[in-house]
């Protein structure tokens, strides 16, 4: 398997490894995948209650170095987007961005869903409405 | 002493040509080119001299007679003319074959096939510890079956079979043994009439010989084995193999097995004691880690561990200065966890976390001291990125959380 250099780069530096207090009502928590199929993703975001710019961004993933790389990349796209900014971001921007082949494909799709379930997390924390479509399903039950 | 990077630990998959074995082959391309089948002059006698000489090393090691050699390309083509062989000479005799579920493809493919042709083929399940039960062999026997066909050692997990206990069941039901020892080959003593083997496949390059020649023995008497021959032309080896000999190949894995034959007493206690260095530094400096297969039953050189909370393809890229191979999901093109490791009753969450250490010849202490740095280090790293190890450290029990699987 050959991995693009931006996916080396990331997997060997990985930025914004770690995780944010899951208890706190401003941090949305996004768990995607499953250990079955080789990708778990955890994206945790803080967002700021009145601005709704995401001021914090922490990911740890479980996956091969595609899936790593993405987590990582998304971490640094959502950081000082707004929530609306950072649901915008679509799969398909991971893919160019890491040049992944299509068998790593998935890997993108996961980060793109880790985004969304982080933020519905949020959104939940914060009494807002969430549209049912935007709402993946979270391992958390 | 520096060691040179990569360092090499898949000698399952293959090993490099001994320099000694190379020196052997080396005349039979330029000075003693002769064909072997020439009975006309010097060369063709030269040549048939040399791979005569062979046939008496290889039988020497599982203590044949040399008339029982048949050569072939590779263990691929072993295995192929042995179950392939039988089961269209003995057709008459039955339909039934046994085999069990972790052989190699040779062997499984194989039967698949012959299957679609009709015949009948029992995938005789593994235990735990990777053997298979022989309640479970002597009640899959019927009266139409004609083969029994299981390995001597796993690829994968090195797992050594009861090979004794099943040669003398076949024995006792009157029905042909066939194993595919292509990795015990060399690392273990092998011995065809204490264990009561009819055939039995042979590959030079996973024994320090080349590549692209193999054998394959066939019992002469007690009883006598027949095959239907799969490549129709000059009736080489006794009718059951045509093709002009690879000589140079030939000479390679005699001189493979001759080696063998004088060292490996000595090579596989070495050996050992790399493979259980690795293991004990692995395993002490590392939590959930897990040994796949009996550790008793187990070839000498070789230990295939999983690493939970870790991904087996960011392992890999992780280790990149070491040649070994993984059971994970995204190093094959099919993205299927291992079949011998889900065999085993390993979860898939671990099956793709496990690395397959095959220490070899020419392998030093100190590779194997920077093999264990590297893997704790790259373990402990990316333990720090799982979710899951997080996960299992709080106390959540992973595998009972709601994971939504796609089922594409």
């Amino acid at each position: 398997m050959a991995y693009s250099d931006k996916v080396i780069e990331h997997y060997n530096n990985p930025r914004n490894v770690g995780s944010l207090d899951k208890n706190d009502k401003n941090v949305g928590t996004g768990l995607v995948g499953a250990p079955e199929c080789g990708d778990v993703m955890k994206l945790q975001m803080k967002v700021n209650p009145s601005t709704h710019i995401i001021e914090e961004a922490k990911f740890k993933t479980f996956g091969c170095g595609s899936a790593i790389a993405s987590s990582s990349l998304a971490t640094e796209w959502v950081k000082g987007k707004t929530v609306e900014e950072a649901l915008s971001i679509k799969n398909t921007d991971i893919v160019r961005e890491l040049s992944l082949p299509p068998v790593k494909i998935h890997c993108s799709v996961l980060a793109e869903d880790a985004i969304k379930a982080a933020l519905t997390d949020w959104k939940k924390k914060q009494g807002i409405e969430v549209k049912p479509e935007a709402a993946p399903a979270s391992a958390h039950s | 002493m520096a060691i040179q990077l990569p360092v090499y630990l898949d000698n399952h998959a293959t090993t490099p040509v001994d320099p000694r074995v190379l020196d052997a082959m080396l005349p039979y391309f330029r000075e003693v080119f002769g064909n072997s089948a020439s009975r006309n002059h010097e060369f063709g006698w030269k040549a048939e001299e040399a791979v005569e000489k062979s046939r008496a090393q290889i039988a020497k090691l599982i203590n044949a007679s040399p008339k029982e050699i048949i050569f072939t390309s590779g263990a691929t083509e072993s295995d192929g003319l042995a179950i392939r062989g039988i089961a269209e000479m003995y057709r008459e005799k039955g339909n039934h074959i046994i085999t069990q579920v972790t052989e190699h493809k040779a062997v499984l493919d194989t039967c698949k096939r012959l299957e679609k042709e009709g015949y009948e083929v029992t995938y005789l399940p593994v235990q735990k510890d990777g053997r298979i039960n022989l309640d479970d062999l002597r009640r899959a026997i019927t009266p139409k079956t004609i083969l029994i066909t299981i390995m001597y050692a796993n690829n994968e997990i090195a797992v050594v079979q009861p090979i004794n206990e099943i040669g003398k069941i076949a024995k006792e039901k009157g029905i042909f043994f066939h194993t595919d020892a292509v990795q015990a080959i060399g690392k273990i003593p092998v011995d065809v009439q204490k264990d009561g083997i009819d055939l039995l496949s042979i590959s030079a390059h996973k024994i320090y010989g080349p590549k692209g020649v193999g054998a394959l023995y066939v019992r002469r008497r007690n009883p006598r084995v027949q095959l239907v021959a799969q490549i129709d032309g000059g009736g080489h080896e006794r009718g059951m193999r045509s093709g002009t000999l690879n000589v140079p190949g030939i000479v390679g894995l005699g001189k493979a097995c001759e080696l063998c034959m004088n060292e490996m007493a000595e090579e596989s206690v070495r050996l050992k004691a790399l493979r259980d260095r690795l293991t004990k530094a692995i395993m002490s400096q590392l939590d959930e880690t897990f040994i796949n297969g009996s550790m008793e039953h187990r070839l000498p050189h070789s230990v295939n561990i999983s690493f939970a909370y870790v991904e087996g393809e960011s392992m890999l890229m992780g280790i990149n200065d070491i040649a070994v191979s993984s059971g994970s999901a995204c190093t094959s093109a099919t993205l299927e966890p291992s079949y011998v490791l889900k065999a085993l009753g390993v979860g898939e969450d671990l099956a793709h976390t496990s690395i397959r250490f095959g220490i070899g010849r020419f392998n030093t202490e100190e590779e194997v001291d920077y093999v264990v740095n590297r893997v704790v280090e790259t373990v402990a790293r990316l333990r720090e990125l799982s979710p899951l190890y997080e996960m299992a450290k709080e106390g959540v029990d992973v595998a009972k959380l709601n994971w939504k699987v796609e089922t594409a």
